[in-house]
């Protein structure tokens, strides 16, 4: 045990003298905390409209007048010409067209079908499908507003009306910060770690003072161990600054058990940095972790269900996500931060989480050689 | 002129030898082409729903039915209590409950008014807002059914709708664009900043400042190779979506490679210049992937949208190199557009490459320390 405790103390100078790296651990992970959370969100605003009324009745400028009240939409060009609107629609000026052709006023007056037809830059696929959706629903409102004040012939009483009242717990404002925030934070956590971890080890094998610690009666569970410690404290260090970040500066709330989340984060710590040093084992130079490295973050943060709801992935991918780490704590960062979830909500990440960590921390000690 | 060749040619060895650096140059473009191509998507499906039927007649049966037969939903429970509502939510499986009131047919069919309230999991407000949009949908489609209001009353207005530059809504036209950008930065800035401060570390680099060479020829000789392959990966991921997705570059394929070369340059000077900045390895690491990974992903509109993001955030993403290079490649590709079309994003990408090259030179060292 004491020697563990010298080979700590020997990890935590080495590293703490390294003055761009033990200031470039903290301030990294605060500084992209600050900028990306609050930058990113997937709701949709100001999409930029561009208006075509040949029509100018009062049927269309109340149509426009809807569309210019809300705040998903911007007007932010009128024009009669439709060439010229594709024109700038193809300049990337604005993303949507409505045009209003000259008789969509007088149809509509007279119970006729008034014609609009509408054009979307469509290369980002879901944002396109979303616009549409809204203004689709702005047009049927604005319909239903000219029905009932042509039509009063049917009593509203005899329609059979469904009620839809929707709430959002948790997040009711649908606060986009409040996902990324833990999003973020595992990310970073993960990468730190991972990273710090792994070099570390693989520069001592360069710099060959690994020798040195060879030739020392250190076993090498013991060795494995002082090396995961250090990176284990500088993680949690890490997820605490991050979520007092979260607390005081985007005054988000923690619902749930802060011991839990730690607990959780100290398994997935011991899991990524097993899983580092495993790599370290058969890397003898820092560049060829890194590659390595490089290659298994990339995959586990694209498949970690921050990008992309895990229900909605295919079979494979959520298979693969069952030693994916990152996925894992991905869900228990957010439903224990968010919506309290307790021990019993989460075991099966928790128990997952665990495998992992023994399966990746015992093949690193196993693979270690003293012997080069 | 040879002996720079010889110099090139050096590094080439380096490169090769290493097994590693290839399948990262190669495997990395690849892999994350088909991640990106078949496991995500923003879209919802299977959503979890669990249904609270206080009223368990007919129409709530009916309406239910739809809901679950429309593809986007998967039962995971019926409840039979509010207080359960909670302890489902936290488990997690659950995005949306779905509430009847009590007596809903008798009620929809005496008092023409019925309420059904939805309740979705807020913690992750994209699937929550897809999901309850989709309820929405199925019920007022519903709604009408029983109504009858579709015979009465024609919708008066008839929007037509044209999607332009993607008349599939491919998801494809957003990510390839977004992998190419990521990749050539990420490797570029990488690959030379390790390669320029691994010979710091090693104590090399002395031997090659003081042979012949200047050191102007030592960077480019560091950064020739480089070049050349993220070139050929630029071509390897093209040739990929086309296969694969049957994407093809509508625009001229020769100004996009040209304009992939400047993209490279300049994330080639990036790593440069952080190699003058990093004084070891780690450092270097740390910088071109923990400090340069996240901000390219979230903040060059690849993922994100960035016509989203408030007013400051969106000034930030003008800083970022990434952001224009998206815009010229995905106008080249997927909209065709010449190069008139994209000088201004081509004018950021070159004047930022002879900062970051003007800088490098600046902090270049040529005597160690």
């Amino acid at each position: 045990m004491r020697t563990i405790l010298y080979l700590i103390r020997k990890e935590f100078l080495q590293i703490f003298r390294n003055k761009f790296i033990s200031r470039a651990m903290f301030a990294v992970p605060i500084a992209q905390m600050l900028l990306l959370v609050p930058a990113v969100t997937f709701e949709i605003k100001n999409v930029r409209l561009c208006i075509i009324d040949n029509d100018l009745t009062s049927e269309s400028r109340g149509l426009i007048s809807k569309l210019e009240g809300s705040t998903f939409f911007k007007v932010t060009f009128s024009t009669f010409s439709e060439n010229e609107a594709n024109n700038l629609l193809y300049k990337n000026m604005f993303d949507l067209i409505l045009n209003i052709p000259s008789g969509f006023g007088e149809n509509l007056g007279t119970g006729k079908t008034g014609k609009l037809s509408v054009a979307i830059d469509a290369i980002n696929a879901s944002t396109a499908q979303l616009s549409w959706a809204y203004l689709n629903g702005v047009i049927r409102d604005y319909n239903r507003n000219i029905l009932t004040k042509n039509i009063n012939t049917i009593p509203v009483t005899l329609v059979p009306q469904i009620m839809i009242t929707n709430r959002f717990w948790y997040n009711e404002m649908l606060n986009y910060k409040h996902y990324m925030l833990p999003g973020v934070l595992t990310l970073l956590v993960t990468v730190v770690g991972f990273l710090l971890a792994g070099l570390n080890m693989v520069r001592e094998k360069e710099m060959g003072t690994i020798e040195q610690l060879n030739v020392t009666p250190v076993r090498k569970y013991q060795l494995i161990i002082a090396k995961m410690v250090p990176f284990l404290l500088i993680g949690l260090i890490d997820l605490s600054i991050g979520l007092i970040i979260g607390k005081l500066v985007f005054n988000i709330p923690f619902v749930g058990s802060i011991t839990l989340l730690f607990a959780c984060a100290s398994i997935f710590l011991i899991a990524v940095l097993g899983l580092a040093l495993f790599i370290s084992t058969f890397s003898s130079t820092q560049q060829q972790f890194m590659f390595i490295a490089f290659f298994c973050m990339i995959i586990f943060m694209l498949m970690s269900g921050l990008f992309t709801p895990y229900e909605s992935m295919p079979k494979w991918a959520q298979d693969f996500d069952m030693i994916n780490p990152v996925a894992y704590l991905m869900k228990i960062n957010r439903m224990v931060m968010l919506k309290g979830s307790t021990m019993h909500d989460i075991s099966r990440e928790v128990i997952s989480l665990i495998v992992i960590a023994i399966c990746s921390t015992s093949l690193a000690v196993r693979r270690y050689r003293k012997t080069a | 002129m040879k002996r720079f060749l010889g110099f090139v040619k050096k590094e080439f060895l380096h490169i090769f030898r290493d097994y590693r650096t290839l399948f990262i140059i190669f495997g990395i473009p690849i892999a994350q082409i088909l991640i990106f191509g078949f496991a995500i998507s923003t879209d919802v499906k299977n959503a979890g729903v669990a249904f609270l039927d206080l009223s368990k007649d007919e129409t709530t049966q009916k309406l239910t039915d739809k809901i679950i037969s429309s593809g986007f939903f998967k039962r995971t429970e019926n409840l039979v209590s509010y207080n359960e509502i909670e302890d489902i939510f936290r488990k997690g499986k659950t995005k949306e409950v779905i509430i009847f009131e009590k007596n809903f047919a008798k009620k929809l069919q005496n008092e023409g008014r019925a309420s059904i309230s939805l309740i979705a999991d807020g913690s992750e407000p994209n699937t929550a807002t897809l999901v309850t949009n989709y309820t929405m949908a199925i019920i007022s489609d519903f709604n009408t059914d029983i109504s009858g209001i579709r015979a009465n009353n024609p919708m008066l207005i008839q929007p037509e709708v044209k999607m332009f530059y993607n008349p599939e809504l491919k998801s494809q036209h957003m990510f390839v664009p977004g992998v190419i950008t990521l990749i050539l930065i990420l490797i570029c800035a990488l690959m030379t900043s390790v390669t320029i401060t691994r010979e710091k570390e090693l104590g090399t680099m002395e031997v090659l400042l003081v042979s012949p060479l200047r050191p102007i020829q030592i960077i480019l000789g560091k950064v020739v190779p480089y070049f050349l392959l993220s070139l050929i990966n630029v071509i390897l991921i093209l040739v990929l979506s086309w296969l694969v997705f049957g994407l093809s570059v509508k625009g001229s394929i020769i100004l996009l490679l040209a304009e992939s070369m400047l993209y490279i340059m300049l994330s080639l000077s990036v790593g440069i210049l952080i190699s003058t900045i990093a004084s070891s390895m780690q450092a270097a690491i740390f910088i071109s992937l923990v400090g340069m990974m996240l901000p390219t992903i979230l903040l060059s509109g690849f993922i994100y949208p960035i016509e989203n993001m408030d007013d400051i955030y969106g000034y930030i993403s003008y800083l970022l190199p990434p952001r224009y290079f998206i815009t010229i490649i995905k106008s080249i590709m997927i909209k065709g557009t010449g190069f008139l079309y994209v000088w201004k994003e081509t004018l950021v990408l070159l004047s930022m490459t002879v900062l970051f090259i003007g800088l490098s030179v600046k902090k270049f060292k040529v005597r160690l320390e």
